[in-house]
């Protein structure tokens, strides 16, 4: 198979060489192209079709590691198709310490991403079940939370509540926004205190850690939900690994800090692989449900 | 006598001088008061000169002075019979916090505060002001009685962060915070909260959110240390002065980001330079504070703490 795949990646090298033999530049980016159809997992070194790895959620379908995923395409796999509406999705990103660099941080990360920010919410329904989400999106500064992404996710939050719809959250981010300075920090208590007001209105709060979850976002909303899934593999910790054997001067063991690790410390309720992810919360949707006769296939079915 | 940071080496010299003069006329007999006065008048302006404009950088150096009163001082100087409370009843007891009840101003409170130790030995005890789980947890139980017999809550905030280190990773230091910040957010009792040394991060804001905000005016209050922001930024913990200038870290600068809503004086050259006044403001500051917000009904209370988070940074996201 891996010799199948390589044969078909040379196949396509040459011809595209002997399509523009004489334009350097054209066939550079050709290759450049080519070599952007395929990917290898970083864990079991299998070449994919890139195509073939987003249809699978962009799990490897050899090894099961889970590629970190972009938030449009995790909204697309998660929800009913065309049932979402994005809320806030242009909340202009501030710089209010005037901090050396950081709009043009912005910027390109905008520019890469599309996005306005590090985090998409809205809401939508998973096989028919109303749903408030909000994604985090690692590619967008490491999806570090300053005031924008506190505020979208404040929002989405008191519209969950107002709505007293389910809100699922699914966190991907390397912790405050160091730009943003105390104003990141604050962030975390204004998402765990929007927190408190679903809870006494007896709204259901799903939180989804994904890779990685560490520092201010792991310390506020991402370990305070109802339940708390995690994909397999997603380092999660308050501290990142670099940072703390740094500090202990000693090497960390195997597997320190994963979700696995987690779930043994009894710090999570499971870990579910993001191909089951739709199905997995559908079923939680409809325990959740007051109505009778729910199943998992929709509240109509 | 406190020792002098680089910035400060001028005015000791200076101090010094002035103390040898002094010393000099009473032994000799000679009338030296002249000079003295002149010297002095220099102090005083070298000491205006230096203290009003700190860097940031210099800022978190007072804040770090090993010899600034810790959470213990300020508890002595301002809670009459103060009874300390330990452990967090689920797997220890943790000399980073400290916490307990006493009568401030004759009114029973719960007080919690980030220890950082007086000496080598001190520090080790107390992981230099670094919580583990336990900790917090215990600060945790400590607020929840607090909120069950209607004591209002005050907190010393000095902590360069959450310590990093396996076994709080492993106990879920993550959890502990933020469960922390839930809890905060609706206890039924008036929170007031001072940064008085330094304020590092999550670990700090796990007693900081509060119905008050206070800075002590040397006070440095951060997203993260100036060192480790520096290695994220820059990769480069050397680089911690510049992180320190670019992160907005002084009590001046959060209170006019309308962050901080209070900004306690301190002794001129900082709070280590005359403990007792220290304690003093801070004491005046907290019953200020408290006055406004003891009467209120605890449901108006935890509404008013609600719409200030919701409301805090809003002018500068509308900017």
């Amino acid at each position: 198979m891996k010799d199948f795949i390589r044969n078909a990646r040379q196949r396509l090298l040459e011809e595209t060489r002997e399509q523009n033999p004489q334009n350097d530049v054209v066939q550079e980016e050709r290759e450049t192209r080519m070599e952007g159809l395929w990917v290898r997992c970083e864990k079991c070194q299998e070449i994919f079709l890139a195509k073939e790895l987003d249809k699978n959620c962009r799990v490897c379908a050899k090894c099961g590691h889970h590629f970190r995923i972009a938030a449009p395409q995790r909204i697309a796999a998660l929800l009913d198709p065309d049932s979402f509406i994005e809320w806030d999705a242009h909340l202009p990103t501030q710089d209010p310490l005037h901090f050396p660099g950081y709009k043009g941080k912005v910027e390109k990360s905008q520019r890469e991403t599309g996005l306005a920010e590090a985090i998409v919410t809205g809401q939508g329904t998973i096989e028919g079940f109303p749903v408030v989400v909000g994604v985090m999106d690692p590619r967008f500064i490491m999806a570090s939370m300053g005031t924008v992404v506190g505020e979208k996710l404040v929002r989405a939050i008191e519209g969950a509540c107002a709505q007293r719809i389910p809100l699922i959250l699914f966190s991907a981010s390397g912790g405050a926004r160091m730009q943003e300075g105390v104003l990141s920090l604050m962030q975390m208590a204004r998402t765990s205190a929007a927190l408190t007001r679903l809870a006494e209105a007896g709204v259901l709060y799903i939180s989804v850690l994904t890779d990685p979850t560490t520092g201010g976002v792991t310390a506020s909303f991402a370990m305070l939900g109802d339940l708390i899934l995690a994909e397999p593999g997603a380092l999660i910790g308050f501290t990142g690994p670099r940072v703390i054997e740094q500090t202990i001067r000693q090497k960390l063991p195997e597997g320190f800090q994963r979700a696995e690790f987690l779930e043994q410390h009894g710090m999570i309720d499971r870990i579910v692989p993001r191909t089951q992810m739709r199905s997995q919360l559908a079923l939680i949707l409809a325990m959740h449900t007051k109505t009778e006769g729910v199943t998992a296939n929709g509240p109509t079915a | 006598m406190a020792q002098p940071l680089e910035f400060e080496q001028p005015l000791f010299a200076l101090e010094a001088k002035i103390d040898e003069l002094r010393h000099f006329s009473q032994e000799k007999g000679m009338d030296l008061r002249e000079e003295i006065a002149t010297l002095e008048q220099r102090a005083q302006e070298l000491r205006a000169s230096i203290y009003q404009n700190l860097t940031p950088w210099q800022q978190a150096q007072l804040a770090r002075h090993a010899e600034r009163p810790n959470a213990i001082d300020y508890i002595r100087a301002n809670i009459q019979d103060f009874i300390e409370l330990k452990g967090d009843r689920l797997y220890g007891d943790d000399p980073a916090i400290v916490g307990g009840i006493g009568f401030f101003q004759g009114r029973p409170v719960t007080v919690l505060g980030h220890v950082k130790g007086k000496d080598t030995k001190d520090n080790i005890y107390r992981n230099f002001g670094m919580p583990h789980p336990e900790g917090y947890r215990k600060a945790l139980r400590l607020m929840q009685q607090a909120g069950k017999f209607g004591r209002p809550v005050l907190c010393f905030i000095d902590t360069p962060g959450a310590y990093c280190g396996i076994g709080a990773e492993e106990r879920g230091q993550a959890r502990a915070i933020a469960h922390n910040l839930y809890a905060m957010a609706s206890l039924p009792v008036p929170i007031l909260s001072c940064v008085i040394g330094e304020g590092g991060s999550g670990g700090a804001l796990a007693l900081g959110v509060a119905d008050r905000i206070m800075m002590m005016e040397h006070a440095i209050y951060s997203v993260a240390s100036p060192e480790s922001a520096a290695s994220i930024l820059f990769k480069d913990a050397t680089q911690a002065p510049r992180a320190a200038g670019a992160m907005a870290i002084t009590a001046e600068r959060l209170h006019k980001l309308r962050i901080v809503d209070r900004i306690v004086d301190e002794p001129v050259g900082g709070a280590h330079r005359a403990p007792l006044e220290a304690a003093h403001n801070l004491g005046a500051a907290f019953a200020q504070e408290l006055a406004s917000l003891v009467d209120l009904p605890p449901a108006e209370l935890v509404e008013r703490r609600y719409e200030k988070y919701r409301q805090l940074g809003h002018h500068l996201l509308m900017g």
